[in-house]
């Protein structure tokens, strides 16, 4: 079916700024990928699926001028003994990054592998993402697979010592990046995947995750400070049997963020977890987009999602569990709540659950809200001033997030991150 | 200590009178108890005095040792000494006992003027009086009131108390839902908080509570006024003849 006019305009638009890498073995699968661009067309405002969020500046030719941000705050996970690889506006930092080799794990740059007829993300690259088209499309992940020219390819065998940091800096006010990651967890390996940073002005990623039988991966990631900056990230999951996936969001501030994650368990027993916690205020506009299918026995899945909006801000919620026919002993949990810190701000939340198996347990619920006055009472009458009370309800509510990170220490520094937000709002 | 006096107040919301002139002084080193039917308004007593939003006062003061408690917030009437053991205690998920209850002490510390409690310091105080209070380990970890059974809140309550010193005690019906072995308890821990300097205002429903926590004055409260005051053979007869007599009586 032809285009809308509008819609055809808007993604030749776009294109016509860009050209396809110099590929080598990722060639096919970019041809691939410009193909379905121009089949779907770039996201435009009618869409459903961009019901809540607009998209135009993430699609538009041009990039949205965001300020570099410098903080005062110590670097995220900066305590922690980690393979750093850095970004700036997109761009391996080699410099800057650590020595790529480290036991259990090999890491090549997607760059690298382009110049290359065959390399195992090969079988890979492109091919979550064109999974993840249905049953809903997501243009900017193929935008992505088609033009990402930078990202990593990390291939896990063993169960490497550190955990792999990508750091995403913001160099230019004018940035816009696309960063493209393809990630191999092998049967039984093991794995810690950090990411931290703004990473642009605009900002692209996309990330193919397949996660062997038996093998883990968790995955923190904080998006940075800067007040300005856009971003759209994918992530794409598939989960073997008995394999495990546990991924936490941390987003302060951001003038626009997309963050949508496609999990597909395909093995049995496998877990899936994808928390986020947001706050933001003013112009903040932050969208979790989730879809988890469950496709294998006895998988268990959580969703949850916590927001606290002030000034103005919106936060999306649009997370959806699908149990496909046979996903017998299904256990899938969804929860989306925001915390709104005054009457200016709003959640737009849209749960969804398909169901085509009957042994299956799922629930799902949706809340917003603003701070409970008996709560703030009890403490305010035991001598906790009134702001300080107002942060500890705040904490306490996106508590239920952040405690999806099974590494303390990890939890604590995002606690730290929290508590830096509401600190300098009191 | 406590100066009531002619306090009139009614709901923010619906113009409602609810206290209809109140008069009520707690001496220190005093325990009054105030007595009375459901619906008299002992509970909104209790919340004007701590500060919680939704009442107007129309009319009359309470003062705290002279200084004007109306006036301030309810973190600045805890920091000045004064201390509501709720009828309901609040669940707050998230939000850890122990965490909460060293918040709390260092807050009115600071508020004071003293140096915060070293974190060990604190440890070790709260692990002595939650024992006496037989509040284990657990419930200290465990999320403010979350999942604790009836008789654990007011117990907790009861620690809050210990741990704050407050230099006035109301109790809002501390004794409901709780059996014999934990309103002893719970006895234990007010009696052995009473000392020259501190009052309390201990509101109950029934005169059970004050058989283990000896009260110098009765005062019975209906509809909205203290309609009688005595010893404490004023809870007995309570006790024995309900409020109906009483309040006959008064009428
Ligand atoms: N927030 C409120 N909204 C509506 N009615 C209230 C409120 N607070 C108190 N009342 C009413 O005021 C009266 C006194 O209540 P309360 O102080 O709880 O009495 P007591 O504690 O003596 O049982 C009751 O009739 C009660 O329904
Ligand atoms: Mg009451």
């Amino acid at each position: 079916m032809a285009l809308p006019e509008v819609k055809q305009t808007a993604t030749e638009a776009r294109l016509s700024a860009m050209s396809l890498p110099d590929a080598g073995c990722t060639r096919a699968a970019r041809e691939d990928a410009l193909a379905r661009v121009r089949e779907m067309g770039l996201p435009g405002r009618r869409d459903e699926y961009w019901k809540y969020t607009r998209p135009d500046t993430l699609v538009s030719p041009d990039v949205t001028p965001a300020e570099v941000f410098a903080s005062d705050e110590p670097v995220m996970f900066d305590g922690f003994d980690r393979l750093k690889i850095v970004f700036v506006d997109g761009v391996f930092d080699a410099d800057a990054s650590d020595d790529l080799s480290m036991e259990g794990v090999t890491i090549d740059r997607i760059e690298d592998i382009c110049c290359k007829d065959i390399h195992w993300a090969k079988e890979l690259y492109g091919v979550l993402e064109a999974r993840g088209q249905q049953p809903v499309q997501r243009p900017l992940a193929a935008l992505n697979t088609a033009f990402a020219r930078d990202g990593v390819a990390i291939h896990v065998t063993g169960k490497p010592s550190r955990p792999i940091s990508l750091i995403y800096r913001h160099g230019s006010e004018t940035s816009d990046a696309m960063l493209h990651h393809i990630i191999r967890v092998e049967s039984g390996a093991e794995v810690t995947i950090l990411e931290n940073g703004p990473a642009a002005s605009r900002f692209n990623k996309c990330m193919e995750i397949d996660v062997a039988d038996g093998g883990v991966l968790h995955h923190v990631r904080a998006q940075g400070r800067d007040h300005q900056r856009r971003a759209a990230t994918h992530m794409f999951t598939r989960l073997g049997a008995a394999s495990v996936y546990k991924s936490f969001t941390l987003t302060v501030n951001g003038v626009l963020t997309r963050n949508e994650q496609v999990v597909e368990l395909t093995g049995d027993d496998a877990v899936a977890h994808v928390a986020g916690a947001c706050v933001g205020d003013g112009d903040f506009h932050h969208d979790d987009t989730v879809f988890i299918t469950h496709d294998a026995v006895n998988c268990e899945s959580r969703q949850v999602f916590k927001k606290v909006l002030r000034n103005g801000a919106t936060g999306v919620f649009q997370g959806k569990i699908l149990v496909k026919a046979g996903a017998q002993k299904t256990d899938g949990y969804q929860i989306s709540q925001s915390l709104l810190l005054d009457d200016d701000s709003q959640f737009l939340a849209k749960p969804e659950l398909e169901i085509y198996a009957d042994d299956v347990a799922c629930s799902h619920g949706s809340t917003s809200g603003a701070i409970d006055d008996t709560a703030l009472f009890y403490l305010r009458s035991r001598g906790v001033p009134v702001k300080e009370a107002t942060n500890m309800l705040t904490l306490a509510f996106l508590a239920e997030a952040v405690d999806e990170i099974e590494d303390q220490s990890l939890a604590s520094d995002i606690v730290t991150r929290l508590e830096g937000w509401l600190a300098r709002r009191s | 200590m406590l100066e009531i006096k002619y306090l009139h107040v009614q709901l923010e919301e619906e113009d409602k009178q609810i206290l209809k002139g109140v008069d009520l002084t707690v001496e220190a080193g005093k325990v009054h108890a105030i007595m009375g039917p459901n619906g008299s308004g002992k509970s909104t007593l209790s919340y004007v005095l701590s500060g919680r939003d939704g009442y107007e006062v129309t009319e009359g003061s309470a003062t705290l040792e002279g200084d004007d408690l109306l006036e301030m917030e309810p973190e600045e009437r805890a920091a000045a000494g004064v201390f509501l053991a709720f009828q309901y205690p609040v669940e707050i998920p998230g939000v850890g006992n122990m965490t909460f209850l060293r918040t709390a002490v260092n807050a009115q510390r600071k508020a004071r003027g003293q140096d915060e409690l070293s974190a060990t310091d604190f440890l070790k105080v709260v692990r002595a009086k939650a024992k006496s209070l037989k509040i284990d380990a657990d419930m200290l970890k465990r999320p403010v009131n979350v999942g604790f059974s009836g008789g654990e809140k007011k117990r907790n309550e009861i620690l809050q108390m210990a741990m704050l010193e407050p230099k006035m005690c109301i109790l809002d019906e501390t004794d409901s839902g709780l059996d014999v072995d934990a309103m002893k308890l719970v006895a234990e821990g007010v009696n052995a908080l009473r000392d020259e300097g501190r009052g309390f205002l201990v509101i109950t429903h029934y005169q059970r509570l004050l058989d283990h926590i000896q009260p110098d004055v009765v005062h019975i409260m209906a509809d909205g006024r203290i309609v009688k005051t005595g010893g404490p053979e004023l809870a007995l007869e309570v006790e024995n003849n309900g409020y109906a007599d009483i309040l006959a009586e008064v009428n």
